[in-house]
């Protein structure tokens, strides 16, 4: 069934299609549609799920892990401020290894209030063990969903996942999404069945004071599912396209194989720096796009045999580490062999500033100039 | 999630393996003797003890067992005093570990 | 006489149920007042239950991965997060048919008082299907005694320390809890742990959030030997500075009343923490303490079970 959705339709439906159990979120702008279709569903009885609507988003993600650490599957949303609250919880999701799904729109940090696209907010939950993904379209947030709880709940695996869609420009805008059938749903997300959990017949602490004897192997654990999680995503990612007819893997290479500048970039960037690759190739230019889905785990065999291929590269971010750079450059940067391309950072968008096509042409057009750096502002004032 | 347990109730976590994914709780406390803590012993005299079973309701461990006496498990007991302060019967004399 | 002779002459009978589910070797202080509290909570509520327990002392004494003394199952959740954490289990339980699980979420005051009074307000408001229990030992014990919004008028802590003791009177969660119109919140004190069995049993065949204060004397941070605890828990309530009630649906019942309580100074003296009082000091204490109790009887006779009658 195809229904033109915005992106946080699509997040709310992909829920309902995953048969959430709990629910437990906070309503903020920009997401704030997510939580109101979701109580509508809910209250119609289309998801048979209970809806603890809490008293701020850090409760919401409590709940969650409460929830999901009683054995129910659980989802929640929010963005920016919202995010920023839950951020002890977000480490404790991740430490606590429980699948948790959560529907992040990208938007900046205040000061000055701001309710427009930056993808700071997701990027500051970089440490925390979550898997991170950024989609482009809405079509990319439901399916996106739906794998992230296939992953996450695999014994395996066992991690939570921020599902990232950028404020507005996917979260208010409707696009056609197919929401398949649920029998198909069904058989490709089986019901959460954790092996342990709050259990009165198997009764357990669950996080007590750990000390240095074991601290670290459970740090370990969690780097080792998330080195695990990059096969598992691939292979999920191609099954999905199996069933459902588009795959999916931890990057998408635009236009690369023959690629002599690529831009490396995510979110809905990814979808404006395709049209720039487009018009540059009618012109001869050899560009190609290079989309990071996954930013935990980082791809980076993806990202290494893409760009050795290229001449030069740069990356689009719209987030910035101040001090440092973009957070995506500073991370491919990290996975490049000294010999690897040439490689620029770009900081662009922030606070929801337009990307245009014709900003993602300048770029490709400088990685050709062949001055690299690694910060250059796009459309900043004089 | 099968851990290893030694014969004095300890668990063994000699791998990585050995470990579950987080902190999740494979042994009990009881393991854990507290009898070190003490430096005083309650001594339950019989023939003053009225099997009231006071002491066993107020111990915090819990390291008294109801009985006739009652018996303290001094394996747990920290020697806290309370069974001593509350017997309505001064049926439990306190000595000093050690002795 | 042999011990038989003896059991026959003094046949001996338990005021509170026998299991014993909290295991020993545990991590409390001696005479911990917080270790008494949930064995009678174990003790009442029995096997079927849950536990959501933050950051405080029972995050400790409950035992270091990979032990757990609790022998229920124990969800260590984040400092201000029980009543939240709770509400998740709480709801996933019912989700998945298990309602038969009582859901408790058990915190220190620092956890409720202070920075878990958002989420329990929350979960209140909400009337999620738990029982919270607040020992309440009046300071961040587990970090070494700091003063929390429980700690009483007069009491020295490490952050408020004898020259500048605590000024102002300890916050009232009961009646915050109860201006919540749950359908159950009553205080308990160790002293008293039939009375405290009694109200958990009741609080389990109630539903939506159910609240208990329990009075918890801490020996280290309240500067006594561990052998007097319950001692000074009793002694609290015989002089009125922590009174025995309890709100069903709104209608107050005192559950102990002392009709010659004792001095407040009777108590202040049994505690290192307030050695530090002038006269004056003890004197405004106890026309405090006699005020609220005051206070408490015009509640009862107000909204009380007289009142409609």
């Amino acid at each position: 069934m195809k229904k033109v959705l915005t992106g946080n339709f699509a997040a709310a439906y992909a829920a309902v299609a995953a048969r959430v159990q709990v629910i437990s979120a906070y309503p903020i702008t920009p997401q704030t549609t997510i939580v109101e279709i979701l109580s509508e569903l809910v209250a119609r009885g289309e998801l048979a799920a209970d809806f603890i609507k809490v008293e701020s988003e850090h409760s919401a993600l409590a709940a969650c892990i409460g929830a999901q650490a009683a054995g129910a599957r659980t989802f929640t949303a929010t963005s920016a401020q919202g995010l920023a609250l839950m951020h002890e919880l977000i480490h404790w999701t991740g430490r606590a290894r429980l699948p948790i799904v959560l529907a992040n729109v990208n938007r900046a940090m205040a000061p000055g209030w701001s309710i427009w696209a930056d993808a700071t907010d997701a990027i500051s939950e970089r440490d925390t063990g979550w898997m991170q993904i950024y989609c482009e379209d809405n079509q990319e947030v439901f399916d996106s969903i739906l794998m992230a709880y296939r992953i996450g709940e695999r014994a395996e695996i066992l991690l939570p996942t921020l599902v990232n869609l950028d404020a507005f420009f996917l979260s208010h805008t409707s696009q056609v999404v197919d929401l398949y059938d649920a029998e198909r749903i069904d058989a490709f997300l089986p019901p959460y069945r954790p092996a342990v959990k709050l259990d009165v017949a198997d009764p357990r602490s669950f996080g007590a004071l750990t000390s240095p004897d074991y601290y670290y192997e459970f740090s370990y654990k969690i780097q080792k599912a998330h080195e695990a999680a990059r096969q598992v995503i691939a292979e999920t990612g191609k099954e999905f396209g199996s069933v459902f007819g588009r795959s999916y893997g931890l990057t998408e290479a635009y236009r690369c194989e023959d690629a002599e500048y690529v831009l490396v970039t995510y979110g809905t960037i990814a979808g404006t720096a395709k049209v720039a690759a487009d018009r540059l190739r009618e012109k001869g230019f050899r560009a190609g796009v290079l989309k990071i889905r996954y930013f935990r785990p980082f791809p980076a065999e993806d990202v290494v045999r893409i760009l050795g291929r290229a001449a030069a590269a740069g990356v689009v971010d719209r987030a910035i580490s101040y001090g440092q750079a973009g957070p995506f450059y500073t991370e491919t940067r990290s996975v490049l062999p000294g010999a690897g391309p040439a490689l620029t950072g770009f900081i662009a968008g922030l606070g929801g500033r337009d990307v245009s096509v014709a900003d993602l042409e300048s770029m490709f057009l400088q990685l050709r100039d062949g001055k690299h750096s690694p910060i250059v502002w796009i459309g900043v004032k004089p | 999630m099968k851990p290893k347990i030694r014969k004095d109730g300890t668990v063994a976590v000699e791998k990585t393996g050995d470990l579950p994914d987080m902190p999740v709780s494979m042994g009990s406390m009881k393991s854990n003797k507290t009898a070190s803590w003490r430096s005083i012993r309650p001594v339950i005299i019989e023939e003053r003890c009225k099997r009231c079973m006071i002491c066993w309701k107020v111990c915090p461990e819990p390291a008294i067992r109801p009985g006739d006496p009652p018996v303290v498990d001094l394996d747990y007991c920290k020697g806290c005093g309370i069974c001593i302060a509350e017997c309505p019967f001064d049926a439990i004399d306190s000595e000093k570990e050690g002795k | 006489m042999n011990a038989a002779e003896l059991q026959k002459k003094t046949p001996f009978r338990l005021t509170l149920p026998e299991e014993e589910i909290l295991s020993p070797g545990h991590l409390a202080c001696q005479g911990c007042g917080a270790a008494m509290a949930m064995r009678y909570a174990l003790k009442a509520l029995g096997r079927n239950t849950i536990l959501s327990i933050p950051a405080c002392c029972w995050a400790v004494i409950d035992g270091p991965f990979p032990y757990s003394a609790a022998g229920v199952p124990v969800f260590h959740c984040a400092f201000e997060t029980a009543a939240s954490t709770a509400a998740g289990i709480t709801h996933a339980l019912s989700r998945l048919g298990l309602d038969e699980i009582t859901t408790v979420a058990w915190a220190g005051d620092g956890g409720t008082f202070d920075i878990g009074l958002q989420a329990l307000s929350g979960a209140a408001e909400r009337n999620d299907n738990m029982i919270y229990v607040v020992y309440d030992n009046e300071a961040y014990m587990n970090t070494g005694i700091q003063r929390s919004s429980a700690t009483p008028h007069g009491a020295w802590t490490t952050t408020t320390p004898t020259l500048q003791f605590k000024k102002g009177p300890k916050k009232n969660i009961m009646e915050i809890m109860v201006a919540h119109s749950i359908p159950y919140a009553a205080t308990a004190n160790i002293a008293y742990p039939e009375d405290l069995v009694k109200k958990l049993q009741k609080a389990r065949s109630l539903r939506g959030m159910r609240f208990l204060h329990v009075y918890a004397p801490c020996p280290t941070g309240w500067k006594h030997a561990p052998g007097v605890t319950v001692k000074i828990a009793r002694m609290a309530t015989e002089c009125n500075v922590f009174p025995i009630y309890e709100v069903e649906e709104g209608v107050y019942s005192i559950n102990r009343r002392n009709p010659n309580p004792k001095p407040v100074a009777e108590y202040l003296k049994m505690q290192g923490r307030f050695h530090h009082l002038r006269e004056e000091d003890v004197q405004f204490i106890q026309s405090r303490v006699d005020r609220d109790w005051q206070r408490l009887i015009k509640l009862e006779q107000a909204f009380g079970k007289a009142a409609g009658t």
